[in-house]
């Protein structure tokens, strides 16, 4: 635009002078153009730069936990994936391919090479190979707790690249800084979270964005880049179902919405296929995609996809209307027949499997509470209350709806995508907590639509008035445009006024969203859990190490094969840093298992001990935060011990530890809570 | 009613058969590989259900193997087509050459798969 102003001025300056000799004439013509030039390079210099910088950003702002403590691993379950990492890296990759444990869940042991998702292990293994060849002498702790920053900074990338394609290079540039600081993002990837979320993300984002960029395009090639990214997707996460399902009804809805074409196709017929095969090769995943009911929908929609197709051809091939309705007729009643028939018969006689307990239970939320006790009692399941909402998305929760209007303003293709995903995922998201995480790359991006729309109106609305001004005093036409364009200048001071108000209104609102996820990462959500502090009589602070002293006193003082019986919270640590063989561990796959357990920490001393010697037990660990004061320990999680217990047998019952229906620990408890193990 | 049905049958036969007629040889070629490949996947479905699907995992990689490749078929023709508008842009050979990729890949995993 202002590039034009010059043009004109330079065209003004050659006829206003016609005395003027050539070169000034060249000279306004060279400098027109290296103008223009240098604003297309400035713009990509200062492209280039705003995401360099938030690629730093996302990884330093994860980085509070290790400058405060140290270097470590949080938690629980990434003490497992630590562990396997390890191994992956000391013995190779057959070895950890087949891997039979027999450390954990002591009498049966666990086939680890088959029941997890390795992605998140091979990708940290393989950058611990990198650098070592670059002969960088890193730990593999050091790499383990550091690949998740890393990948939240890619996560920026591709989230820049989707807004790109979604909207345009701007809504790119303002989802990758959004992302970048978002709390609900962060809480599951700061240093030290090595968990499979962390990696899960970026695979999600790199799955939506390619399949997108395969359906805008129509080319095999981005198409088998999606089937790759759904791969890796696979190979990190369980919550690979979610793609799965979302894309299938994306192309419904388009199906149905009379958007479909011929790109639609390709797209989607590649990706499945090799998607699926490529799936297939997890053991973790196995034949899921052929037999368990919650990739159902995708095979039907490949079904629908062919019929629909043909019958679109063979339409195009004939020429006769009445010929071709009565072909339709037959064609989908047959079609339509044939499918639920197959379903039918596959459900019933059980072929295909149902929906498991942990996903039927995001459809029906009830469900987990009165079936399935150990879903219902882990903490990030429970559904949202809007204060974790607001907590972790500050000004995107409202500048969601807003994204929502400008998408609906100008449909597409990829519009109608992020916008399915979006509402999907907040759904998802009100039911788990734990879901926060999946919704907030749909979030960033439809806020960072309605954030970069909303400044682009209003800068253009600062530039127009420049612009009018310099034309009409430049062009001086007739009478007639001057008074009109006089008109309009004198509204234009309150626009003008308006627009500047509204963008400061903006950039402070964006500021407090800055301050509040830096507040937010500082102070919830950089703590390790092993690692406790508090204050102490004066106000000092005090570390408590008490987790990582006691794995380590049973590492040094217990024979190598005791075996260790804790609550399933424990298991992974113990086994990772104490080097023990446990019982029951965190991956809760033998539900019977663990309701011994349960029911040996609730029993009389007596049972408890018949209980423990069949299963060879040497050392109990139990959890007392009585003397700290810190609140969540055993008794803490021990009605949760009764009712998992209770759960398989009926010996054990709730009522039995409560008093008048209160949960009482001290000198008043229920007689069988003071004499239980 | 069934002669009616009959000559509709028939009649939509007819203009079917003329229509593709039409269709440009490169085309029916490929529509000739898509055939083949649906026809070697059905004879595959026929004789699991005689012989059991014991190996499940070498039935389901020798159905998808050839499923897959006729979809990506259809794709190279919907590309190829010269009566599409969408694709007007995409020379025939790089249509091909993604075609030949997708296989690649499918044929590797496929191997991997078949155990």
């Amino acid at each position: 635009m202002v590039g034009k102003t010059e043009s004109q001025n330079g065209a003004v300056k050659a006829t206003a002078a016609p005395a003027m000799n050539l070169e000034s004439d060249l000279f306004s013509n060279f400098s027109f153009k290296s103008f223009k030039l240098k604003t297309k390079q400035q713009e990509l210099l200062l492209r280039v730069s705003i995401l360099g910088l938030v690629y730093i950003l996302a990884f330093i702002t994860r980085l509070f936990s290790v400058l405060r403590y140290e270097s470590m691993i949080h938690e629980f379950d990434p003490y497992f994936n630590y562990r396997t990492t390890l191994f992956l890296t000391e013995k190779g990759f057959y070895e950890f391919w087949n891997w039979f444990d027999s450390e954990s869940w002591y009498p049966l042991g666990r086939i680890i090479g088959g029941t997890l998702y390795p992605g998140l292990m091979v990708t940290a293994a393989f950058i611990y190979w990198t650098l070592r060849f670059l002969r960088f002498a890193v730990h593999i702790r050091e790499v383990c707790v550091l690949t998740a920053p890393f990948f939240a900074s890619n996560t920026t990338v591709v989230a820049y690249f989707f807004g790109k394609e979604i909207w345009d290079s701007g809504a790119g540039l303002v989802a990758a800084a959004f992302i970048a600081i978002c709390p609900g993002y962060i809480s599951r990837s700061v240093a030290g979270s090595y968990d499979n979320e962390g990696v899960a993300i970026f695979a999600l984002l790199l799955t939506f964005y390619l399949f997108v960029k395969a359906v805008n395009t129509g080319s095999l090639a981005w198409a088998l880049a999606s089937a790759f990214g759904y791969f890796y997707m696979v190979s990190a996460w369980g919550g690979y179902v979610f793609i799965i399902n979302l894309i299938p009804l994306y192309v419904l809805v388009l199906l149905i919405t009379g958007r479909y074409s011929m790109r639609l196709y390709v797209a989607y017929n590649c990706m499945y296929v090799l998607g699926m095969l490529l799936a297939m090769q997890i053991r973790f995943v196995g034949f899921q995609h052929v037999q368990s009911g919650e990739h159902m929908a995708a095979m039907g929609v490949f079904f629908l996809m062919q019929v629909f197709y043909f019958l679109d051809w063979v339409k195009y091939m004939l020429s006769d209307t009445k010929l071709f309705q009565a072909f339709l007729r037959i064609t989908v009643t047959s079609a339509i027949a044939v499918g639920a028939l197959a379903l039918g018969v596959g459900t019933a006689s059980g072929y295909i499997s149902p929906w498991t307990g942990r996903f039927y239970s995001l459809l029906d939320p009830t469900y987990a509470k009165d079936n399935i006790p150990i879903i219902a009692s882990v903490s990030e399941h429970q559904p949202t209350a809007w204060s974790s909402f607001m907590f972790d998305f500050h000004i995107l929760l409202f500048l969601f709806p807003a994204g929502l209007y400008f998408c609906f303003k100008k449909l597409s293709d990829a519009t109608i995508f992020i916008v399915m995903y979006g509402l999907t995922s907040m759904y998802f998201a009100g039911v788990m907590v734990r879901l926060i995480l999946v919704a907030t790359p749909a979030v960033c991006l439809i806020s960072a639509i309605a954030v970069s729309a909303t400044i682009k109106n209003l800068t253009s609305l600062l530039r127009t008035k420049s612009k009018t001004a310099v034309a009409g005093s430049s062009k001086g036409t007739g009478g007639s445009k001057a008074s009109s364009k006089a008109s309009f200048d004198q509204s234009q001071p309150f626009q003008k006024n308006g627009a500047i108000a509204l963008l400061l209104g903006a950039f402070y609102l964006l500021s407090k969203y800055a301050t509040h996820c830096t507040w937010v990462t500082s102070e919830a959500y950089s703590s390790p859990s092993i690692v406790l502090a508090a204050r102490g009589a004066h106000g000092n602070r005090v570390i408590f190490d008490d987790y990582r002293e006691a794995y380590f006193w049973l590492r040094q003082n217990t024979p190598p094969d005791a075996k260790v019986m804790s609550w399933w919270d424990y298991g992974y640590q113990i086994t990772a840093m104490g080097n023990r063989t446990v019982i029951v561990d965190n991956n809760t796959w033998n539900n019977t298992h663990i309701a011994t357990v349960g029911r040996a920490m609730s029993s009389y001393e007596d049972e408890a001990y018949e209980i423990m010697r069949s299963l060879d037990v040497d050392y109990v660990l139990v959890v007392f935060g009585g003397v700290t004061g810190y609140s969540s320990d055993d008794i803490n999680k021990f009605l949760w011990m009764v009712r998992i217990g209770g759960g398989v047998f009926p010996v054990i019952k709730e009522p039995d530890y409560l008093v008048n229906g209160d949960y009482r620990v001290d000198k008043g408890a229920a007689p069988k809570m003071l004499n239980c193990l | 009613m069934a002669r009616s049905t009959g000559k509709d049958a028939q009649a939509l036969f007819h203009s079917l058969r003329s229509a593709y007629a039409a269709t440009p040889t490169t085309l029916k070629i490929i529509d000739l590989y898509v055939g083949f490949a649906v026809f070697t996947a059905l004879i595959q479905v026929v004789y699991m259900a005689i012989v059991g699907s014991f190996p499940f995992n070498s039935f389901l990689s020798g159905v998808l193997s050839c499923v897959g490749t006729a979809v990506l078929a259809v794709c190279l023709r919907i590309q190829v087509n010269k009566d599409n508008k969408e694709f007007k842009d995409l020379p025939p050979e790089r249509a091909f050459a993604d075609f030949v990729l997708c296989n690649l890949v499918l044929h590797l995993v496929i191997m991997n798969f078949l155990g």
